[in-house]
């Protein structure tokens, strides 16, 4: 074993034994019980289909594809040839791969506790591996479908920019988040078992609350300035809006400008970081019961 | 469902062996100080949001199950420590709080040493993947790192007799071969203090014995290992000391064999009265002599199958009594019950007794017992079901029947009959 021999001889001081928590232990364990949780899932998921990983990459080009047929050749919603519209293929694809990771690792998140409760039950491990491993999992299916998003956009036109630079910031947020909700869902759901029904319907608005189909400057023409306010109160608004902003194109308005000072973003941001902390917070406390309560 | 609990003092004391029983004189590689632990079991198993809205004070009604009730005892390093105990008796429970799957209510535990995490074979298999995956899996589970796993993976395999099943899914595996898959990954542990929740179910004789070789291995290696397990031949044959628990208390602990025959009493050694509470018996009435006596009256301790046999024991008084029932109950030496008289069997009364008197009750029957030893435990109650017993002594004495054997536990009269046809 690899563990330092000083290490060992600390061991056999006598040392009390606490209940189950979030984060006990040394973090090289949680990592590497994380990665483990996060490949097996990869694995299993992945064994039986034919095209295996492919859907992964397929399914938000599916979605993309028809939205974008309905929305701008059928249904003529948006008016792509608007400022701001620009490269409305790229923002919406943009979008919609943000979207997804969103909500997989969320809604996978919800049952993840219950469905791992042989392991809850009879190993000693931090509890929070668990909703960490499914964020993973969803982060290296987002990172592979940013790359299908950037071959898409390179091919449609969309020029690099320095802004670009931008994108881990986007991403690092757009995790908080999503870690945070991913924590106080899972953590929630084995009390609380209308949690799962309740949150696909979430899912499904914020889908629309958000600038994936329709940009902010609809809903700033359609409702006005103090909608648009409440509108970029949703933390994934604000996200998504950046990311088209920085990574698609400039034409239409950064997160910042939109809500009219870069002093306003700290509205979201401070509602980004208060969800993780909520998320933490209520896992936490619950950790130490989630074994004896599945 | 709340569980009664039972002075310890009257129970501990009556078996345990004190050569073994007393703390080991070694630092304890665990120590359990007064620990219990509380389930609340909410009377509707899962409550709704819609529920909780509906009625917002309900949900507090919860029925408490005390696991486990103020055990305390200490694990001395390199100890081979069994722990038995009907299911439900609160063993398991114990076991998680040491791991720490569990939080206790009151008490402390201290462990000194590395932990093993695991309490249970092949946790976190999963069906849909090979044995290869499984067993890296498994093994990070179990603390160690990425490239131990894998560098560990051929002689698991190996251990476990499994080399041309490697890269099939754990679902087409026989029960057999996970068992041994999962213990061949589970003795890999580098902890010092190894907690096993029911091992040797499975697995067949040769691999029963390869897996018996890896426990006395760990025991020469000096690691600290607690087992629960309803297998007294292994408890036997592997603990330094055992434990019994019974409805979340801690009645016994000490030498496996005592322990050993005390599980069995609880399982097999039925009585017709349980104790009665120990003030009750202080004073009060009392069993001041049992005996088994010959046809002839002589008291006697051995016996032939042909003789009659009578079990008998004298009860002083200190109470006024109506139509007690009285008891006499034999075991054998596992504490198996073999035979229960009662004096109200088949409508028959006892009379009435007053403070000061004196009773001799005396059983007779055929001693048709395969040949062995005896014991018999005298009881005595109130009158009604036989529940409330006045008092009690678990095995006051014995006999030792000897004859012929036909391996079988009663050595009846037969009358054999062969008809040609």
């Amino acid at each position: 074993m690899s563990v330092p021999v000083e290490a060992a001889v600390l061991d056999q001081q006598p040392h009390r034994v606490h209940g189950p928590s979030a984060l006990s232990g040394d973090l090289r364990r949680f990592w590497s019980l994380t990665v483990t949780l996060a490949r097996t899932e990869f694995k299993v998921r992945f064994y039986g289909s034919v095209l295996g990983y492919l859907w992964t990459l397929v399914r938000p080009l599916l979605l993309f594809g028809v939205i974008w047929v309905f929305f701008t050749q059928v249904g003529h919603v948006n008016d792509t040839t608007q400022p701001g519209m620009e490269q409305y293929g790229s923002q919406l694809l943009g979008s919609i791969v943000l979207m997804q990771f969103f909500a997989e690792a969320t809604g996978g998140a919800v049952r993840s506790m219950v469905d791992r409760e042989n392991m809850l039950r009879k190993i000693h491990f931090p509890r929070l591996v668990i909703p960490a491993s499914v964020v993973l999992l969803a982060m290296f299916n987002l990172g592979l479908n940013l790359i299908v998003w950037l071959i898409f956009s390179l091919i449609s036109g969309v020029e690099p920019m320095v802004s670009w630079l931008v994108l881990p910031v986007i991403v690092g947020g757009l995790v908080l988040v999503t870690a945070g909700m991913a924590m106080l869902l899972s953590a929630l759901f084995v009390w609380f078992r209308d949690i799962q029904p309740i949150w696909e319907v979430l899912l499904q608005i914020l889908f629309y609350a958000s600038p994936v189909i329709i940009s902010i400057q609809t809903v700033e023409k359609d409702f006005g300035t103090t909608a648009l306010h409440l509108y970029m109160l949703n933390p994934l608004a604000v996200i998504f809006q950046q990311f088209r902003h920085s990574m698609v194109t400039h034409a239409t308005p950064s997160a910042g400008q939109a809500l009219g000072s870069w002093a306003a973003l700290l509205e979201p941001m401070a509602i980004v970081l208060a969800i993780f902390a909520v998320g933490f917070a209520v896992f936490d406390r619950s950790a130490a019961r989630i074994a004896e309560n599945l | 469902m709340v569980a009664f609990s039972r002075p310890l003092t009257t129970t501990i004391s009556r078996e345990s062996a004190p050569a073994t029983a007393s703390a080991p004189a070694a630092a304890p590689a665990i120590s359990v100080q007064g620990v219990s632990k509380t389930f609340r079991l909410p009377h509707q198993q899962y409550s709704t949001l819609k529920e909780r809205v509906l009625h917002p004070f309900r949900s507090t009604e919860y029925d408490e199950l005390n696991a486990v009730q103020d055990v305390s005892f200490e694990i001395a390093e390199g100890e081979f420590f069994g722990i038995v105990g009907r299911n439900g008796s609160g063993k398991s429970t114990l076991l998680k709080c040491i791991a720490g799957i569990y939080g206790v209510d009151s008490g402390r535990i201290g462990i000194a040493g590395r932990l093993s995490p695991f309490i249970e074979l092949g946790v976190g298999f999963n069906m849909d993947l090979t044995a290869r995956d499984n067993v890296v899996i498994n093994a990070i589970m179990l603390g160690l790192s990425r490239r131990e796993a894998r560098s560990r993976f051929e002689h698991v395999i190996a251990f476990a007799e499994l080399e041309q099943f490697v890269d099939l899914k754990l679902k087409n595996y026989s029960s057999g071969m996970l068992v041994r898959l999962a213990f061949a990954t589970a003795i890999q542990v580098d902890a010092e203090i190894l907690l096993i929740d029911e091992v040797l179910a499975v697995g067949d004789a040769a691999f029963q014995q390869k897996c018996f070789e890896q426990f006395f291995r760990l025991k020469r290696e000096g690691k600290t290992i607690v087992f629960v397990s309803h297998d007294m031949h292994s408890v036997e044959r592997f603990c330094n000391r055992a434990m019994l628990m019974e409805h979340g208390v801690m009645r016994q602990i000490g030498d496996p064999h005592a322990i050993a025959r005390a599980y069995h009493k609880l399982n097999f050694g039925k009585l017709p009265h349980d104790a009665p509470a120990a003030d009750a018996s202080g004073a009060g009435t009392a069993i001041a002599d049992a005996w088994f006596e010959n046809a002839s009256g002589e008291r006697i301790a051995e016996v032939s199958q042909e003789e009659p046999l009578r079990m008998c024991f004298e009860v002083r008084f200190a109470e006024d009594l109506e139509e007690p029932v009285f008891a006499a109950t034999l075991r054998t030496e596992l504490g198996h019950t073999i035979v229960v008289a009662r004096s109200d069997e088949r409508g028959g009364t006892s009379g009435s007794f007053r403070a000061g008197d004196s009773a001799v009750v005396r059983f007779e029957m055929p001693a048709w017992l395969t040949p062995s030893r005896y014991l018999l435990t005298p009881s005595l109650a109130r009158a009604g079901t036989g529940a409330d017993a006045v008092a009690l002594v678990e095995d006051m004495t014995s006999i030792v029947i000897h004859g012929s054997s036909s391996g079988g536990i009663l050595e009846l009269p037969l009358k054999t009959e062969i008809e040609r046809s």
